[in-house]
């Protein structure tokens, strides 16, 4: 058996919207099962980095390969997991948890092929991690906020992912869920599969992430043990880069009809 | 006379049950997408092949259903290329189709334009045997798609940035959808006419979510009612010799407005409830806790408190501690939960 190649490779990555870029020149290679914080203030580029990594920012310059293949250009779908930076789930029409976390699994059979109990007991299992058994076939809109995090998480669970990426998923849950979700975390990296959290505080998930990236003006500024970024970061919050206007998270997708200016496209 | 004596309105009821199951079963992604309004500019758009129909003496159901399905793949392209919004570009669709039926359709010979009036408003008893085999032959395919799709088409248009970075062809899938509406919406050209087209593929999905838990019972409750009002508004407009499509969108509207207050009613007689109950606990108050005798149960993410066969779940709020009350828990909850 070969070497599993790195779950992450940027090599003078430059990441962007349209043909703005956002991160660049990024050099970092994230081994497979490493657990990874991926930190900075508001407007860093931190968001548009993972972004990056799913194919929903575009690669303007150099070269990213996630799981050993261009990003865009990954066959085997499905492998990677992505938890979004969202607050609620409940879309217009009633969904169960069964059926959103049964999305997570979609992708990784193809086209027309339904889900099998094989599949269907990998979305059992993986509502289950997130401690929402006894809810599966509870509509979504029924569940509190954290549930509805957890709900995120077992989607991408349920894809069995070797890769997992997640955008603050610790934003505006409550201490409990935090506590739930680090454990979960925890099992997940400990079965080996690759953790890259973009968050702002990484103190909710500090005993299952060990390395920290601290993305600074679209470059990394310190890429090492998680608690050597702790004074980076901290420097990082109390003075935020001036060209933020205040109050507009950066990193927060935003949905705008008017004129593009720079500021919509750094989401 | 019997309604069923009328060998035109048999066809009109089968044509009315087929759109009745069609339309929701492809509206109540429409719905979940939050884009309603997508049947109403592909059925304007479908008044252009109409009138390229008219024109060319060509069938017009042939040429309606390309000319939709060319806009709904167009419509599509401009909504992922970004530069136009879906709003702007849905308006455009709007007026571009009808204002171009309108004007082609006024160049026909004189005689043919006149009945615009049954496109617009649907004319459900002019129905032609060879109409019904086209309309069950797009009924057929458009079910399987969404029997086949159906999953995928969900992910999408439930949240569309998460099918992209998982790899589902989201860009596909869109058009398909949009192709099936587009399908849909010359299929319910006769019955219900194209300006009401889309309150039939999305009525029946708005009642049906006020009721479902799921997404999969939305979907069949919607084709129930689908079908249910369509049938039913067809052999009223029989009886009272009004038009079906008005009719069957009147009647939809009338059973979404019962089903609203229901809920609603439903809704503040459980309050009431609650508030009796809250009563009951402050009958007798002290705050649940680790000591206070009454055995904790783990319920979800929080602990209720089984306090005389019922359960209390108590959450903090701006005035102190409030009780909700967890009801149907046999009152010996299982020990090692």
């Amino acid at each position: 058996m070969s070497e599993r190649p790195p779950a992450i490779r940027l090599r003078g990555a430059t990441i962007g919207y349209g043909d703005v870029p956002i991160v660049r020149d990024v050099d970092l290679t994230v081994g497979s099962g490493e657990a990874v914080a991926v930190l900075g203030s508001n407007g860093s580029g931190k968001t548009t980095l993972s972004r990056g990594l799913l194919g929903l920012a575009t690669v303007l310059d150099g070269e990213v390969q996630v799981l050993g293949a261009p990003v865009g250009r990954l066959r085997e779908r499905g492998r990677v997991g992505y938890v979004p930076q969202r607050h609620s789930i409940s879309g217009a029409v009633p969904a169960t948890v069964r059926e959103v976390a049964g999305v997570g699994r979609l992708a990784r059979l193809g086209l027309f092929r339904r889900l099998g109990a094989t599949d269907r007991r990998a979305v059992v299992d993986a509502v289950a991690a997130v401690g929402l058994a006894d809810r599966l076939d509870d509509p979504v809109a029924a569940l509190s906020g954290g549930q509805q995090r957890r709900v995120l998480v077992a989607r991408a669970l349920a894809a069995e992912p070797e890769l997992l990426i997640m955008d603050e998923p610790t934003a505006g849950v409550d201490a409990a869920s935090q506590e739930a979700l680090a454990d979960t975390l925890a099992a997940i990296s400990a079965s080996g599969t690759t953790l890259v959290v973009v968050t702002h505080e990484s103190a909710p998930l500090a005993g299952v992430l060990t390395r920290a990236v601290v993305v600074d003006h679209g470059r990394i500024a310190y890429d090492g043990p998680l608690s050597g970024a702790a004074h980076h970061d901290e420097h990082l919050h109390h003075h935020p880069p001036e060209r933020q206007p205040a109050g507009y998270r950066m990193d927060q997708p935003t949905v705008t009809s008017g004129p593009r200016t720079t500021a919509d496209r750094e989401r | 006379m019997g309604l069923l004596d009328y060998d035109f309105m048999q066809r009109a009821l089968l044509a009315s049950l087929m759109v009745g199951l069609v339309a929701p079963a492809v509206g109540v992604f429409l719905v979940q997408r939050r884009l309603s309004l997508l049947g109403d500019g592909l059925g304007h758009v479908a008044l252009t092949g109409v009138a390229v129909g008219v024109l060319t003496a060509t069938s017009p159901v042939w040429t309606a259903l390309v000319a939709a399905i060319l806009g709904a793949v167009l419509i599509e392209l401009v909504r992922a290329r970004g530069r136009t919004s879906g709003d702007v570009a849905l308006a455009v669709l709007f007026y571009g189709g009808i204002a171009g039926g309108v004007v082609l359709l006024s160049l026909a010979p004189r005689g043919q334009a006149t009945n615009l009036d049954s496109y617009l408003f649907g004319a459900i008893t002019t129905t032609s045997p060879q109409d019904v085999a086209v309309f069950a032959g797009i009924s057929v395919v458009v079910l399987l798609s969404v029997a086949l799709l159906g999953q995928r088409l969900y992910a999408v248009s439930d949240d569309e940035e998460y099918a992209r970075a998982v790899g589902l062809p989201v860009l596909g899938l869109n058009v398909v959808l949009a192709a099936l509406v587009a399908s849909t919406v010359v299929l319910s050209m006769r019955v219900v006419g194209l300006l009401l087209i889309s309150a039939l593929m999305i009525l029946p999905s708005a009642i049906a979510q006020l009721l479902a838990r799921s997404f999969r019972e939305t979907v069949l409750l919607a084709c129930l009612i689908g079908v249910l009002v369509s049938v039913s508004g067809t052999a009223t407009s029989f009886y009272t010799g009004t038009p079906s499509g008005g009719t069957i969108v009147l009647l939809a509207i009338a059973l979404f407005l019962l089903v609203t207050s229901a809920v609603t009613l439903r809704e503040s007689t459980a309050r009431r409830r609650h508030r009796r109950r809250v009563d009951v606990h402050d009958a007798h108050p002290h705050e649940h806790g680790t000591a206070c005798g009454h055995p904790p149960v783990p319920h979800g993410d929080h602990v209720d408190y089984d306090h005389d066969g019922h359960l209390h779940a108590p959450h903090h709020t701006g005035r102190g501690v409030h009780y909700d009350e967890h009801g149907g828990h046999p009152v010996a909850a299982p020990p090692n939960r």
